[in-house]
C-alpha cells in the first residue's frame, strides 16, 4: 500500500509500470526536435474533422489506440482512463472516450494534467483499485485560441513572454505488470499564486507552483538534485524556467544542469519564431510518452522527477481582475 | 515551509526580468505597415478622382475598396500575417477594423448563423463600435453647446 512521506509525499509500493506511451503532434510540433520520436505527426489542423474540438478529441483518440497497441493490452483490459485537456467542460477528453466503453474520469488541472493523471492513476493501481490505468491529456493550438485569444486570421502580435499552444496529445498506459520504467513515489502540488496577472506570461504564474513541488518533494524524500537525472517540468518555457532558478536558489537549491523543460524542447524557439517556448496540456503529454520513455528504454535515463505544471487561468476571473493561481504536480520515474 | 520571496518582491523580480519587446522594430514595422496601407488608400482615391467623382463619392468609394481589401485577405489567410508584422500600423487602418470583424465571423461560423457568426461578430470590433459611438454623441452635445454660446 501506498505510504505517506513527510508533508505531501506518496511513496508507491508496488511501483506501478508505465507500459507504454504514444504521442500524436500537429504539423508545428512535427517540424521541432523531438519530431521522429512522436507516433504521428498529422499535417491537417483539423485531423480529417469538422471543427478544431472534434480534431483535439481525435488526437486524444488516436493516442490512446496507438499506446494500448504498443502496451500489448486490449480497451478491456483498462480499468480506467484518466484524462483531461484545457477546453472548458474538458471537451477533448470526453468527447474522446465517450466510445470507449471504459470507465472515465475527467480531469482538469490546466497543463499539469498528465502528471496529476499519472499520480492517480498510480495510486489507483498501487491501492488494488485498477490493474491497468490509461492516462491521457491534449492540447490543440486552435482550440485553445478560440477559447482563450482571438481567432485565428485575427491580426495581432504577442508579447515577448506568451507561449505557443502545442496541438498534441499524449498517452501512456500504467500497470501492476510487465517492462517499462516504474513510477515510484508521487508528490501532489498545492495551488500557489504569487499575484502575476497577466495570461500572456504564464512560465512567471506557474515556476513559483513548480519550485513549491521541487522544494517540498526533495525535503520529503531527503533527496538532492543529484539524486535525479533530470527535474523535466511541463510548460514553463524560458522564462517561466529563468524564474524557477530565481526561485530554487533562493531556497537553496541548484538545479545545475539537471533541469528542463518540456517546453523548450519541442520547438527550436529561434527557428519556429516561438519567442518563450509552448504550453498547453499536450506538451508535456507528448513529450513524456515519446521522448522520455524512449530515453527510458535506451538506458539514457535512470531517474527523473516528471512535474507538468499547470496555469489555473480563468479567463472570466482574470478580466475581473483577479491574479492566475499555479499548481504543479511531480511524479518520480524510474528505470 | 518558509517562503523565500515575498508575493510583492516576485511580481518585481517578473517585472524586471521579463523580456520587452521590440520597442523600435515594433515602431518601425508599424509606421512601415500603417503607411503602405494608407499609400494604397491614397492611389485608389486618386485613381477614383481622375474618373471625375465628386468628394463624397471619392470618400465611400475609397473606405468602400480598403474595407473589402481588408476582409479579402483575412479571408485568404493573408492578413493575421501582416498583422503579426505591423502591429497597431495593421490594425488602426480601416481594413484592420474589417479584419477584426471577419475573423470571428469566419472563426465562429462552426457554431451556426446565430449564436456564432450572429452573436460573435463583434467580439472585437464591439468595444470599438460602442466607445466610438459614444465619443460622437459627446462631441455632438459639446458642439451643439459651443454653437449655441457663440
Amino acid at each position: 500500500m501506498a505510504k505517506r512521506l513527510g508533508q505531501q509525499t506518496i511513496v508507491l509500493d508496488k511501483q506501478p509500470i508505465v507500459l507504454a506511451g504514444a504521442a500524436i503532434v500537429g504539423r508545428k510540433e512535427g517540424d521541432g526536435p523531438l519530431a521522429k520520436y512522436f507516433d504521428e505527426v498529422v499535417d491537417d489542423e483539423y485531423a480529417g474533422e469538422k471543427t478544431f474540438e472534434a480534431a483535439e478529441s481525435r488526437l486524444m483518440r488516436d493516442a490512446f489506440i496507438k499506446a494500448l497497441e504498443k502496451s500489448g493490452k486490449a480497451a478491456k483490459d483498462i480499468n480506467v482512463i484518466l484524462s483531461g485537456d484545457l477546453l472548458n467542460q474538458c471537451t477533448a477528453a470526453s468527447y474522446a472516450f465517450r466510445d470507449s466503453d471504459t470507465p472515465y474520469l475527467g480531469l482538469f488541472g490546466a497543463c499539469s494534467t498528465m502528471s496529476e493523471s499519472m499520480l492517480i492513476g498510480s495510486i489507483l493501481i498501487d491501492s488494488g483499485a485498477a490493474d491497468y490505468v490509461a492516462c491521457a491529456a491534449s492540447s490543440h493550438f486552435c482550440s485553445a485560441e478560440r477559447q482563450f485569444r482571438f481567432p485565428l486570421e485575427y491580426g495581432s502580435q504577442r508579447t515577448p513572454t506568451a507561449q505557443w499552444t502545442v496541438t498534441g496529445a499524449g498517452t501512456v498506459i500504467l500497470g501492476k505488470d510487465g517492462q517499462g520504467p516504474r513510477i515510484t513515489c508521487v508528490t501532489p502540488g498545492k495551488i500557489i499564486d504569487e499575484g502575476i496577472k497577466d495570461a500572456n506570461n504564464m512560465g512567471a504564474a506557474m515556476s513559483p507552483a513548480a519550485c513549491d513541488t521541487i522544494v517540498q518533494h526533495l525535503q520529503d524524500t531527503g533527496r538532492s538534485v543529484d539524486d535525479y537525472d533530470l527535474i523535466l517540468t511541463g510548460d514553463l518555457g524560458s522564462f517561466g524556467s529563468a524564474m524557477l532558478r530565481e526561485l530554487t536558489v533562493r531556497n537553496h537549491i541548484d538545479l545545475k544542469s539537471k533541469h528542463n523543460d518540456c517546453g523548450m524542447m519541442i520547438f527550436d524557439l529561434a527557428r519556429q519564431g516561438v519567442d518563450c517556448g509552448e504550453s498547453g496540456c499536450g506538451c508535456s503529454a507528448a513529450v513524456f510518452s515519446a521522448y522520455i520513455l524512449e530515453q527510458f528504454r535506451l538506458g539514457l535515463l535512470k531517474r527523473i522527477l516528471f512535474i507538468a505544471t499547470g496555469a489555473l487561468l480563468s479567463p472570466t476571473r482574470t478580466q475581473q481582475g483577479e491574479t492566475i493561481p499555479g499548481i504543479a504536480h511531480a511524479v518520480c520515474v524510474e528505470a | 515551509m518558509k517562503k523565500p520571496i515575498s508575493k510583492h518582491e516576485y511580481q518585481k523580480l517578473v517585472e524586471k526580468k521579463a523580456p520587452g519587446s521590440h520597442v523600435v522594430r515594433n515602431l518601425f514595422a508599424a509606421f512601415f505597415t500603417g503607411g503602405l496601407i494608407c499609400t494604397v488608400g491614397q492611389g485608389i482615391m486618386m485613381l477614383v478622382k481622375s474618373f471625375g467623382a465628386d468628394k463624397d463619392t471619392v470618400a465611400a468609394v475609397t473606405s468602400i475598396t480598403m474595407i473589402f481589401l481588408g476582409a479579402f485577405l483575412t479571408g485568404i489567410n493573408v492578413y493575421d500575417e501582416i498583422g503579426k508584422f505591423g502591429g497597431a500600423g495593421a490594425s488602426v487602418p480601416i481594413t484592420g477594423f474589417s479584419n477584426s470583424i471577419v475573423s470571428p465571423a469566419m472563426e465562429f461560423k462552426k457554431e451556426g448563423y446565430v449564436m456564432g457568426v450572429g452573436a460573435k461578430m463583434f467580439l472585437i470590433a464591439g468595444p470599438v463600435l460602442v466607445y466610438g459611438i459614444f465619443a460622437s454623441v459627446v462631441a455632438g452635445i459639446v458642439y451643439f453647446i459651443w454653437k449655441q454660446v457663440m
